[in-house]
């Protein structure tokens, strides 16, 4: 009987050490070590709009398929491709959620207003992608937009797309969180620099 | 770099001696009673019987039999008596309630989840295709399909298992039964309001932690109902030793809504910091959740329809303990070449390769144990798949470890080499060795047999068929898409390009999983209607059936003599 009771808490107490040492690593060691408020003056933290485009991005997942965090020259060719300098922790300072990403089905997004600051084309590119980019297989947006039949009303951003592309008769207008959206991702732009205290010979 | 090699050598230093100071502080009795502990889920004289009440029929059953006293008879007697039979049908039906609730909601996740699945890859070659409506976007339905999978399907499928398995090895009727079928029910709320969040937009953004906290809480809730259940029915034990499978459950119910509460917490992390903890418990779900109960499963059912015990136990139980300790820190692999500090990749590197330690231990056990026996595998419908999905967690943990090696993540990492991997823990392991557990467990607790054994034919080869088309065709296209993306000389679009026809392919994949998932779900429906004519009583656990098979099964010893 008395082994039997040792089994189990042996078993408990067993549980519990190597959740702890596994919390205390990965969970704890990040709070205590990493940045939590930035004291550069970049970046800058999101306006109320750009703050709401964000959430856009996030509730419809653009995360799924766009990382942000440009990757070493050392590992891989982001540089050269455009998409900006390695990120360190204190480009993201402000994100709350975090929007790191796992995966590149499209282009990492970090630095996507110093490559494309066009508010149009973002615009045009989300009612429908491959007016702008052949071969992409990123999804339509259309809901994201109204269609207009015959007059603009007051204060409607209507968007410029290449001819055959909306529907004939239709003008296509920005809805409030297409336009949220493309604020959040022209404020992507992390192309300042930084001194790394994590790659202090590597980053130019 | 040198400094990278310092901080590798260091940490593996480290994490050895502190997992030999954990084993020796664990260690006493640990190895005392091995060969004891192995039997306890057998009856007094019934190692050698075989057990699989998905096995339909008589024929089956005497062909089962037949098979084991034919290529390894322990010779051992080879009976369950009238007591222990009865006993064990109490114990069976003890947790009916929490267990077909469990099921039942598992089964129909499945189905929900396979057509969010199917209509995500779908998306991925047709990107025109249902975009007038939010809800239906690809950033929607992905995580609908991720989350449908997890917390739905495979959680209460493992809920379901569990449940079911303890009362069998601690020989014991189920106590808290009722707690834990409200559990059940409070959990399967939770996953529905997190899922219903996600369509319309409320997803945290989190990768694997989508739905937002105040879901959590009937899932926090209900799995602890569940995990009460589990500790009164420990405490009510009536077994000697505790089983390996037992060590599995248990520590996966405990872990469970810790790390629930520590991931979900509002308002305690923070931008790079909540990253690491990101991954810290996707991965650990896998590693201390579904990992442990699908391993429990294996341990379980392998030796029980083989009426032999598991080659080594004590082998067993250091896969536990390895397993718990490196697979519990490797979760930082997923920010390998992310802007996170050295010291805490080079860890994740370090446990991850050191995994392939328990992977050993859990191969070498289940080879050693089915060695010689694979022809069960024509007449034992439960073992069909329950071995596949033991294959395939070897074949899924080796190749987490290679991948997590920075020359292979470099190419792998941002592809959808990870999506496939993904598959082939979660759903070749992992849901493989569950559709196993349920075939055994669902005649046990309905006192029905399955009414068609072709459909159980029919779903384990379609699900296999789709999952090697969906593995090895979106395998190859993400490494493709890797190469492309890795050639600065390529542009971008090229690595789109490439993995197009892939996509297609596991389009392909998906609909014959799907197509096996409903064959499933309508047998496991037929099941609970009681559909078909019973035709020896699908216990076996009836004293009559029981006496004439074991007189057949020691004849059966003789004739091989």
């Amino acid at each position: 009987m008395q082994d039997k009771q040792v089994d189990v808490t042996r078993l408990i107490l067993g549980a519990l050490v190597i959740m702890t040492f596994s919390i205390v690593a990965l969970v704890v060691m990040p709070y205590l070590f990493l940045e939590r408020k930035s004291t550069a003056a970049l970046p800058l933290p999101y306006t109320e709009t750009q703050a709401a485009g964000r959430a856009v991005y996030i509730a419809n997942g653009c995360i799924y398929c766009h990382s942000q965090q440009p990757r070493d020259p050392s590992v891989a060719p982001d540089g050269q491709r455009g998409w900006g300098r390695p990120s360190v922790p204190g480009d993201y300072v402000h994100d709350q959620p975090h929007l790191l990403g796992t995966m590149r089905t499209g282009p990492d997004l970090f630095n996507i207003a110093a490559r494309q600051p066009s508010r149009d084309w973002h615009l045009g590119h989300l009612y429908q992608p491959r007016a702008y980019s052949p071969g992409s297989i990123m999804p339509a947006f259309p809901f994201l937009f109204v269609e207009r039949r015959g007059r603009l009303l007051p204060g409607d951003v209507e968007i410029l797309l290449p001819a055959g592309v909306a529907p004939a008769g239709v003008r296509i207008v920005a809805g409030e969180d297409a336009q949220r959206l493309v604020a959040y991702l022209l404020s992507l732009d992390h192309t300042y620099p930084v001194k790394s205290p994590l790659r202090p010979a590597r980053v130019k | 770099m040198r400094f990278t090699v310092v901080i590798l050598a260091v940490t593996f230093v480290g994490s050895l001696s502190g997992l030999l100071l954990f084993i020796w502080s664990m260690s006493k009795g640990l190895f005392g009673s091995a060969a004891a502990a192995s039997r306890v889920i057998f009856g007094d004289k019934e190692i050698g019987l075989i057990e699989d009440p998905a096995a339909r029929a008589a024929d089956a059953q005497d062909d089962l039999q037949a098979t084991m006293n034919r290529t390894g008879h322990t010779g051992e007697f080879s009976v369950l008596s009238v007591t222990e039979a009865t006993e064990r049908a109490a114990q069976d039906r003890s947790g009916r309630a929490p267990v077909l609730i469990a099921l039942g909601f598992a089964t129909a996740w499945l189905v929900i989840a396979s057509i969010f699945g199917l209509t995500a890859s779908i998306k991925l070659h047709m990107p025109d295709w249902l975009v007038s409506e939010a809800w239906l976007t690809f950033g929607r339905i992905r995580p609908a399909h991720l989350n449908a999978v997890a917390y739905g399907w495979c959680s209460m499928a493992a809920f379901g298992v569990a449940l079911w398995l303890l009362p069998r090895l601690l020989r014991t009727p189920l106590v808290g039964g009722k707690t834990a079928a409200v559990g059940a029910v409070l959990w399967g709320l939770g996953v529905t309001s997190g899922i219903l969040a996600i369509l319309t937009g409320h997803s945290t953004g989190l990768e694997w932690l989508e739905f937002p906290w105040p879901c959590d809480i009937p899932m926090v809730l209900g799995g602890s109902m569940m995990g009460v259940a589990l500790l009164r029915t420990l405490r009510n034990r009536q077994v000697e030793h505790l089983y390996v499978s037992v060590w599995y459950i248990a520590a996966g119910l405990i872990w469970l809504p810790i790390l629930i509460i520590v991931a979900n917490w509002p308002g305690l992390h923070f931008g790079v910091q909540q990253a690491a903890m990101n991954w810290w418990y996707a991965h650990n779900i896998l590693g201390l959740w579904f990992t442990p109960i699908g391993l429990a499963s294996i341990y379980y059912f392998i030796p029980k329809v083989l009426g032999k015990p598991i080659h080594s136990y004590n082998l067993s139980l250091i896969g536990f303990w390895t397993l718990a300790f490196f697979y519990s820190q490797v979760g930082g692999h997923h920010l390998i070449g992310g802007p996170v500090p050295g010291w805490l990749i080079s860890l994740s590197i370090v446990q991850s390769m050191m995994m392939i330690v328990p992977v050993t231990a859990v191969a070498i056990n289940q080879h050693r144990t089915t060695w010689g026996h694979l022809s069960v595998l024509r007449h034992s419908p439960t073992l069909r798949f329950i071995i596949f999905g033991a294959m395939m967690y070897t074949v899924a943990s080796v190749q987490g470890s290679i991948e997590s090696m920075r020359i292979v993540n470099t190419v792998t990492h941002f592809t959808h080499y990870t999506v496939a991997h993904a598959h082939l823990g979660l759903y070749g392991f992992f849901s493989m060795v569950m559709f196993g557990s349920i075939y055994f467990i669902l005649p046990r607790v309905m006192d029905w047999e399955w009414p068609h054994a072709q459909l159980i034919s029919a779903h384990f080869w379609l699900v296999v068929g789709g999952f090697a088309v969906y593995i090895i065709g979106l395998t190859t296209g993400g490494w493709l898409q890797g190469l492309a993306m890795l050639d600065a000389n390529r542009p971008f679009i090229d690595s789109v390009n490439i993995t197009k026809p892939y996509f297609l392919v596991r389009t392909l994949g998906g609909t014959l999983m799907t197509l096996g998932h409903l064959v499933f779900a309508a047998h496991v429906t037929a099941m609970l209607l009681r559909r078909g004519a019973p035709q020896i009583g699908a216990t076996l656990l009836q004293p009559a059936r029981l006496q004439s098979r074991s007189l057949s099964s020691v004849e059966g010893v003789t004739d091989a003599r």
